[in-house]
């Protein structure tokens, strides 16, 4: 793959706070047209890593560099301010000046167009998590950074805003970075698998990772061979600067 | 009763009114009335400079409104208080420090009352064409930040990663109310001028599904409070700032009532 290809690089990036590292040693890129999906258990690091690769925090450890601005990013946690006025189109004109249609047919992928003048504050969970997808790929953007994008999502419509995803990627040729805690999708649309744990586990193909021990360890042996049951054991934990000490 | 006097203030008032209500938006979404006030105190030290160095008052309070600004930022950066103890903080002695000024300029004879709570009706042509030309450069500057300020608003995270710059356009609105403050202090006084930021947009709230009709019933709000605050002021003998700022507390208490339903039927 050529290097003009690559939308967001990470060299060994880490974040620090209060003492405490986050995530540490993260080296990955995400390319034109790919999905690179971050796995891991809760607290490892993966919506850190998703925040770096979009240049919101300001003093990381390693090299980040972003080779576009055209972004559309799926935070896994947003709270709105209700002293707002906002309704699903206002919200859909967030960051980009989008054409009326461009909006219907984003809002119609996702399967809310009915809500478009509906208040942000009367939508369901599920239905709100639709709206951040479809105002995330409305602007049709280079790179799109989603954190748990269908959380909270009904079983039928997981399915298809998944399908949706990667034919997404597809169409624009974007690069995705998917967060997801829902291996049987992960592995089966992704190209590339970043297993976190406070650091990166393993990386790579999504067959290479389901072989590989250090997954295994983590998510179960069971993960690996029906790639569906999701169930982590903790093998090490980590002190207080990051460095992995074994149980 | 049209005296030369009075048309000044009207048409004075109105062009503050046109500003403070899209900026007063602001104020109520991110949370920043005691911020308004913080920059409204420090004015007072404005005016006493302007007047210790024969400099013109609405720069003079635009220079020491947007340095504390600047330097409650830095306080932000280096101390661990809370923002309010910070705002309280340079609110309190900043208004303190220019009352102090204020005891050494024993041969300038000031009207503390009309500094406090305005003086509109003493509103020169000077000041017409500080408040319209301020004014208007304000409303422009605030078109321009308008996406990347709204969006923080919503979402800073949002608005960080999909590359709009939302620490520029927080530093640019800060200079905008502190231009804000320095136009307007003649009109409704140092201590009044957040109320008619805040007030007109909270009946606006009352009455808006949509961020932009909030700014739009917050300017129509604003006029109204001018307009009722004057003629109330000229027909009682009242203080004008005041008169202004209670007009507009009147219009929010109606929008609690029955207006709510009769402009939503309309739409």
């Amino acid at each position: 793959m050529s290097s003009e290809n690559i939308l967001v690089k990470l060299d060994k990036a880490g974040l620090k706070q209060n003492n405490k590292w986050l995530v540490k040693g993260v080296t990955l890129q995400v390319e034109k047209g790919k999905i690179v999906t971050l796995i891991g258990p809760n607290g490892s690091g993966k919506s850190t890593t998703a925040k770096i690769a979009l240049g919101i925090y300001k003093n990381i450890d390693g090299n980040v560099e972003k080779y576009t601005n055209k972004v559309g990013y799926v935070p896994q946690k947003i709270s709105i301010d209700w002293t707002l006025p906002l309704r699903v189109n206002d919200f859909m004109l967030l960051t980009e000046n989008l054409k009326d249609d461009e909006i219907n047919n984003a809002l119609f992928l996702t399967g809310v167009v009915h809500l478009k003048n509906k208040n942000l504050g009367t939508l369901s969970g599920g239905e709100f998590q639709r709206v951040l997808l479809a105002r995330a790929i409305s602007k049709k953007p280079d790179l799109l950074v989603l954190d748990e994008p269908v959380q909270g999502v009904d079983f039928t419509g997981e399915i298809a805003l998944y399908e949706l995803i990667k034919d997404i990627s597809e169409k624009l040729n974007c690069g995705i970075l998917l967060i997801s805690h829902d291996l049987h999708t992960v592995m089966s649309a992704t190209d590339h698998v970043v297993c976190l744990n406070g650091h990166v586990c393993c990386s790579g193909s999504p067959k290479d990772v389901a072989r590989n021990n250090e997954y295994k360890a983590l998510f179960g042996e069971q993960a690996s061979q029906t790639l569906s049951l999701y169930e982590h054991k903790h093998d090490h934990t980590h002190d207080h600067d990051g460095e992995i000490k074994k149980n | 009763m049209f005296d030369d006097f009075f048309i000044r203030a009207l048409v004075a008032g109105i062009g503050v009114a046109i500003v403070t209500g899209p900026l007063g938006c602001f104020v109520v979404w991110r949370r920043l009335s005691y911020f308004g006030d913080t920059l409204a105190h420090s004015a007072l030290l404005g005016v006493t400079m302007a007047y210790s160095f024969q400099f013109n008052i609405a720069i003079s309070v635009f220079l020491i409104s947007s340095l504390i600004a600047l330097i409650l930022i830095k306080l932000q950066k280096r101390t661990n208080l809370p923002g309010d103890a910070l705002l309280g903080l340079l609110a309190h002695s900043s208004l303190a420090v220019g009352l102090v000024v204020i005891g050494f300029l024993t041969f300038i004879r000031f009207d503390i009352m009309g500094l406090l709570f305005g003086d509109i009706l003493a509103v020169n042509v000077t000041d017409l064409l500080i408040i319209w030309f301020g004014g208007g450069l304000i409303l422009l500057v605030l078109k321009i930040i308008w996406k990347p300020l709204f969006a923080s608003t919503v979402n800073y995270e949002l608005a960080e990663a999909e590359g709009l710059n939302p620490d520029r356009a927080k530093a640019i609105f800060t200079i905008l109310m502190a231009a804000l403050i320095a136009i307007s202090i003649k009109m409704v006084g140092l201590l009044l001028i957040t109320g008619m930021l805040i007030i007109p947009a909270a009946m606006a709230r009352n009455l808006s599904d949509s961020p932009f009709k909030m700014v739009l019933f917050s300017i129509i709000g604003g006029l109204l409070s001018v307009l009722i605050g004057l003629f109330s002021s000229l027909e009682f003998n009242t203080p004008s700032g005041p008169s202004i700022i209670a007009a507009a507390l009147f219009l929010f208490i109606l929008s609690l009532f029955r207006i709510k339903q009769s402009i939503q039927l309309k739409n």
